[in-house]
């Protein structure tokens, strides 16, 4: 007769494995002309796991995921303190290749803005800009590969040659992040990724993420306090500018350390 | 900060309202079943067996209310704490009815027999247990965790008087066999009141849990991997 082995005593809120840092961001500042919209955040986000950023409008943390690729460089008059290090290295340093630096950190925004070309070019486009496939048959396989990863192949595989335009904004937005898983970034940054979309086309989106944080860092924006809640490992609550408190999202959700974050996720204020 | 006045407050406060009435309503069948073996009361037995429907059905709209605030408020943090306390605490109240529905019947079956002796200390036991159920209910509407943890260090009395009844009629039953029937039903009636205190026990660590997300079932947080 067996016995049964112990069960292991594995507690809640300890189940997401630590991982290496990706991304390590210290005492960053950063301005609009002579406003200030982040103060001194530092935060140390890890590789493979899905970071969401919450906080009301205005806190900053939009702005704080466009300098994780320096998406802010093309606005004019702002200004970068302090560092942000991916992989060690500091992504502020003179010299760095802004335009590799994307390559390496895809970005995925709120309103799904394919290309007016068909489904296929959307998702070929940065492979031939970037020179990453050497035939046709290669692109043919990245482009799949990409689909697939974004769980629209299913969906799309009849019609590659038809309008990215025709689909609905769902596919739109699983397109733009096929587009993005392309050229094999290892970080995501979503901004409000499924803000627009309708509850089916949301979670499909949150499936997606919650899949591809295997092969990828993501970081995402969010409004939507459950949907950080579902998709994320860790939580970073941003407010004014400054981060006010970063902790494993079940921690942030069930027992915040701070005051504000309390606050804020129980919508006492904000 | 500008505070936000929430609907979800107002469905709080009635939800704790609820649940005060059906702590008051346990208390006091709780302390009328051992009054009805103190006072040899039949009148209050039968009252108190016919009488559990009220309990049964706040027990059901407290738990549909809970059910309805986590669906369509989704609750975080604190208010996910309160809720699910809430769920937890109705659960406590809603056996300690039945238990003093338990007592009513050892007692009803102990009246058909002279007593065994004085009960010195079976009210003893239901004086203890009714003030930690109270204190218990007052520390969730206060969130004052200091009284809950008081709650749960007078759960100790409460075991040590229950072995302690349970000795002493042994000596009875062992001399007189004509006092084995009552006096087991006495020594149900002690162990129905520390489950009582148990339950007692499990709402004081839900208001800790409440108030500062603080495990403290099981002395877990003694543990060393506890986050």
């Amino acid at each position: 007769m067996s016995i049964a082995a112990p069960l292991p005593t594995v507690r809640p809120g300890q189940a997401a494995q630590e991982q290496p840092t990706k991304i390590d961001v210290r005492d960053l500042h950063f301005y609009y002309g002579v406003k200030r919209a982040l103060e001194s955040i530092d935060i140390k986000i890890q590789s493979n796991l899905v970071t969401a950023f919450i906080g009301p409008s205005g806190c900053g943390k939009s702005t704080f995921l466009r300098t994780l690729n320096r998406m802010n460089d093309i606005i004019p008059l702002t200004r970068v303190e302090g560092t942000v290090e991916i992989d060690g290295k500091n992504i502020y340093a003179p010299g760095v290749d802004v335009v590799q630096l994307r390559r390496h950190v895809g970005m995925v925004f709120q309103k799904s803005n394919p290309f007016p070309k068909s489904i296929y070019e959307n998702v070929a486009y940065g492979l031939r800009i970037n020179n990453l496939a050497r035939s046709k048959a290669e692109l043919a396989d990245r482009v799949e590969e990409s689909l697939r990863a974004a769980a629209i192949w299913e969906e799309v595989k009849d019609r590659l040659h038809e309008s990215a335009l025709s689909l609905s904004g769902g596919q739109q937005q699983r397109l733009c992040i096929a587009r993005a898983l392309a050229i094999r970034p290892e970080v995501l940054l979503m901004d409000e990724p499924a803000s627009a979309l309708d509850p089916i086309a949301t979670q499909r989106i949150e499936e997606l993420i919650y899949d591809l944080k295997k092969n990828y860092t993501i970081v995402i924006v969010t409004h939507n306090m459950q949907q950080a809640a579902r998709v994320s490992d860790y939580t970073a609550f941003f407010w004014l500018g400054r981060l006010v408190e970063f902790g494993r999202t079940e921690k942030i959700f069930t027992a915040p350390a701070e005051k504000l974050t309390e606050d804020y996720v129980t919508g006492r204020c904000g | 900060m500008e505070r936000v006045t929430r609907h979800f407050d107002e469905e709080l406060e009635l939800l704790q309202q609820r649940l005060l009435s059906m702590g008051g309503l346990a208390e006091d069948r709780m302390a009328d079943s051992v009054k009805a073996i103190t006072h040899r009361d039949p009148v209050l037995v039968e009252r108190i067996l016919i009488g559990d429907e009220p309990i049964n059905s706040l027990h059901i709209e407290i738990d549909d209310r809970c059910f309805k605030l986590l669906a369509l408020h989704q609750p975080m943090a604190a208010d996910l704490r309160a809720i699910v306390a809430a769920v937890k605490i109705n659960t406590d109240l809603e056996r300690v009815g039945d238990l003093a529905v338990n007592i009513a019947e050892a007692a009803k079956r102990y009246l058909q027999h002279p007593p065994v002796k004085p009960l010195i200390d079976i009210p003893r036991m239901g004086d203890i247990a009714q003030s930690m159920l109270r204190d218990a209910l007052d520390a969730f509407v206060r969130r004052d965790t200091q009284l809950a943890e008081s709650v749960l260090a007078a759960d100790d009395t409460l075991d040590g008087l229950k072995t302690q009844i349970f000795r002493e009629l042994l000596t009875f039953m062992l001399s007189e066999p004509s006092t084995i029937e009552p006096a087991l039903d006495l020594i149900l009636i002690s162990r129905h009141l520390e489950r009582i205190g148990d339950h007692a026990t499990n709402i004081a660590e839900d208001v800790i849990f409440m108030v500062s997300a603080r495990d403290v079932r099981h002395h877990i947080a003694d543990h060393p991997s506890q986050s």
